[in-house]
């Protein structure tokens, strides 16, 4: 007994050493940090009373959120699709998905620019159309395309690997009993793909509340949490003002990836 | 209406199946089966079994002039959601989303049938497979015996025009299977409902099936009630298959047959055969008094409880299988004469 619970804490020792490292000790530095600034712990008040603060709060977690949806929905479709039917380039095609995910934000940046910048592509081609020059490079919509098209190729392949574990008795079955096509997607697939989409959302969400790169490169003109903490450490040395923005962003993403869990059960670890 | 004066339920005619990787998994194939009727189909693995009743259901499509007809009407176009059968897989295939009266109820809400009525055949359903208590588990909370009786209640709910069961009880261990067996039987024949039920296990087959059709390589072996397809089976491969099968060879003149364990008398010998085959309940061990022309010596002998099973050299390429109920010990090496009953030799 005693020796079962020796060995217990033996083995949460790593674990427990890596997360008061990295995790507790910052993050209570953090903490104190944002209540030792001129207004005290008033600062933690001022993220949700300030209206800039708690807006750029809110448009992080919206953008965050936007990404999330679109990202699984994108990828879903298309990650079943590929992952059921083979075809000549399937696998240089699903290999091409991947590019993203070696891109540093500045790249996905300048590449959401390429297209939807004053240059880019999607402008010459509603000028050439309709005479007005649609431009959105340089806000949120620009910074939500640019996470979307960051999040969709490792949610992809957490979804072809997924689908490959479907039983397709169970997608037979459903179809025997009469249900449509549609209806197999809505009762079958998608209840066998949620724990996948619970854990790739949940990174999704993660990154794109977190990506400071594609923010950065687009525009100064958006706002969202990394940019604003950029600015309160580095242009006002408002330190303080920071620590509690960068606690709070922290916080809140770990409520959110809780939950999600918490709505998972414990399907999520199943799924990989 | 047909011969045996029932209508045709299922038709099945000219039906291949070549798959796209070039597996001819099926020669073209025609089968009848009379409404109320408990087909099994049976055979090695890879026989096409599993094929054949894809094609039924409607997951499968037959090659080019292939034509699967429920009640007369060709449905070869119509995808299973259209055909209304209902089906039973040796991996349950249950919904894991759903509790075991959800997994029931599933067809029934697909066809928009109201709540209340769901409710009524869901409980009705449930009572027959003596399943009531578990309508709130989850499916991860059911034994494999259980499963099964969920996946039954779930295909018959909707009242399928045929039942179409894949190896239901594979998955299951011996003693549960044999109950299964039982409970599948009686619930066949109380609903009356066409079913089609594919089995390799030969015991299984001989017990569910109205008919069964023995299949070989893509192909229709023999068709035939249980006993016929045990008592005269129309190929090699469906005496060796089925049942455990004697052999010797020799000559047959003047209706005795001669071989190196000895003579044996047939009055209504063929004209011609150098083998004859055999069931193991249709030799047995000679009386002392009798006389017997057959000789030979028991190789191993097995105490089966309420019978011995022997194994006896008699000079061929395999030992007779030879049933005993005789109170007596066998060793190996004993000397033993035999006697065939006549009524049970086959020529093939
Ligand atoms: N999707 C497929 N693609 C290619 N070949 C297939 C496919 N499905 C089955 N086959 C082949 O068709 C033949 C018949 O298969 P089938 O599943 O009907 O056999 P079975 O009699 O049900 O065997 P078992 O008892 O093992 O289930 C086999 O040789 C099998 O390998
Ligand atoms: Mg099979």
């Amino acid at each position: 007994m005693r020796r079962d619970v020796r060995r217990l804490i033996l083995l949460l020792l790593p674990a427990g050493i890596f997360f008061a490292a990295f995790f507790l000790l910052p993050m209570a530095k953090l903490f104190a940090i944002g209540g030792s600034g001129k207004t005290g712990w008033a600062a933690y008040a001022a993220i949700l009373t300030d209206s800039s603060y708690f807006g750029s709060l809110l448009s992080t977690l919206g953008v965050a959120a936007a990404t999330t949806v679109a990202t699984l929905i994108i990828s879903g479709i298309s990650g079943v699709f590929l992952q059921r039917h083979k075809f000549p380039g399937n696998g240089a095609l699903v290999a091409m998905l991947t590019f993203p995910l070696a891109f540093p934000g500045v790249v996905i940046g300048f590449m959401v620019i390429m297209l939807a910048g004053r240059q880019g592509l999607i402008g010459q081609v509603t000028q050439a159309l309709t005479g007005d020059k649609l431009v959105f490079a340089y806000s949120l919509a620009g910074l939500f395309m640019g996470y979307v098209y960051f999040s969709i190729p490792r949610t992809i392949l957490t979804v072809m690997a997924a689908a490959e574990k479907l039983d397709p008795k169970l997608e037979e079955a459903a179809r025997s009993l009469g249900a449509s096509p549609w209806r197999v997607v809505l009762d079958v697939i998608i209840p066998g793909l949620k724990p996948a989409f619970i854990s790739a959302g949940a990174i999704c969400f993660a990154t794109a509340v977190g990506a400071f790169g594609t923010a950065f490169t687009l525009a100064a003109k958006i706002n969202v949490l990394p940019m604003v903490i950029y600015t309160q450490f580095t242009l006002s040395a408002n330190i303080a003002m920071a620590a509690a923005l960068s606690f709070v962003l922290g916080a809140v993403t770990w409520i959110v990836l809780a939950l999600a869990r918490t709505a998972a059960g414990s399907t999520v670890a199943a799924a990989g | 209406m047909t011969d045996s004066g029932k209508p045709l339920a299922i038709a099945l005619q000219g039906c291949a199946k070549t798959f796209p990787d070039g597996t001819k998994a099926l020669e073209p194939l025609d089968l009848a089966i009379h409404a109320g009727e408990t087909v099994v189909f049976l055979g090695p693995s890879g026989c096409g079994k599993t094929t054949t009743l894809r094609i039924i259901a409607g997951l499968e499509e037959p090659d080019a002039g292939g034509k699967v007809l429920f009640d007369g009407v060709d449905v070869t176009p119509l995808p299973i959601e259209q055909r209304n059968v209902g089906m039973v897989f040796q991996s349950y295939a249950l919904f894991p989303n759903m509790t075991v009266a959800g997994n029931v109820g599933y067809g029934l809400r697909i066809r928009r049938t109201p709540d209340a009525e769901i409710r009524a055949r869901v409980a009705e359903m449930l009572a027959m497979m003596q399943i009531t208590k578990l309508a709130d588990r989850r499916i991860d909370q059911l034994s494999g015996g259980q499963r099964q009786r969920v996946a039954l209640a779930r295909a018959i709910a909707v009242r399928p025009r045929a039942l179409l069961l894949d190896e239901p009880l594979t998955a299951l261990d011996a003693k549960l299977r044999d109950t299964l067996r039982l409970e599948i039987d009686s619930l066949l024949r109380s609903l009356g409902i066409t079913a089609i039920y594919v089995t390799h296990d030969q015991a299984e087959a001989m017990a569910l099936g109205d008919r069964i059709v023995v299949m070989e390589h893509g192909r229709v072996a023999q068709i035939g009630k249980p006993r016929e397809i045990y008592q005269r089976p129309a190929t090699r491969f469906v005496a060796e298959f089925i049942g455990t099968m004697n052999r010797l060879t020799g000559v047959l003149q003047g209706g005795v047959f001669t071989c190196k364990a000895g003579t044996l008398a047939w009055a209504e010998a063929p004209r011609q055969a150098t083998e004859i085959l055999f069931r193991p309940e249709d030799i047995r061990i000679a009386e002392s008094q009798e006389t017997a022309g057959l000789h030979g010596t028991v190789a191993a002998a097995f105490f089966l409880g309420d019978r011995t099973r022997l194994f006896v050299e008699v000079g061929e390429a395999r030992p007779l299988v030879v049933e005993s109920t005789a109170r007596r010990d066998f060793g190996h090496g004993d000397a033993v004469r035999l006697a065939i009953d006549p009524r049970g030799l086959l020529v093939l």
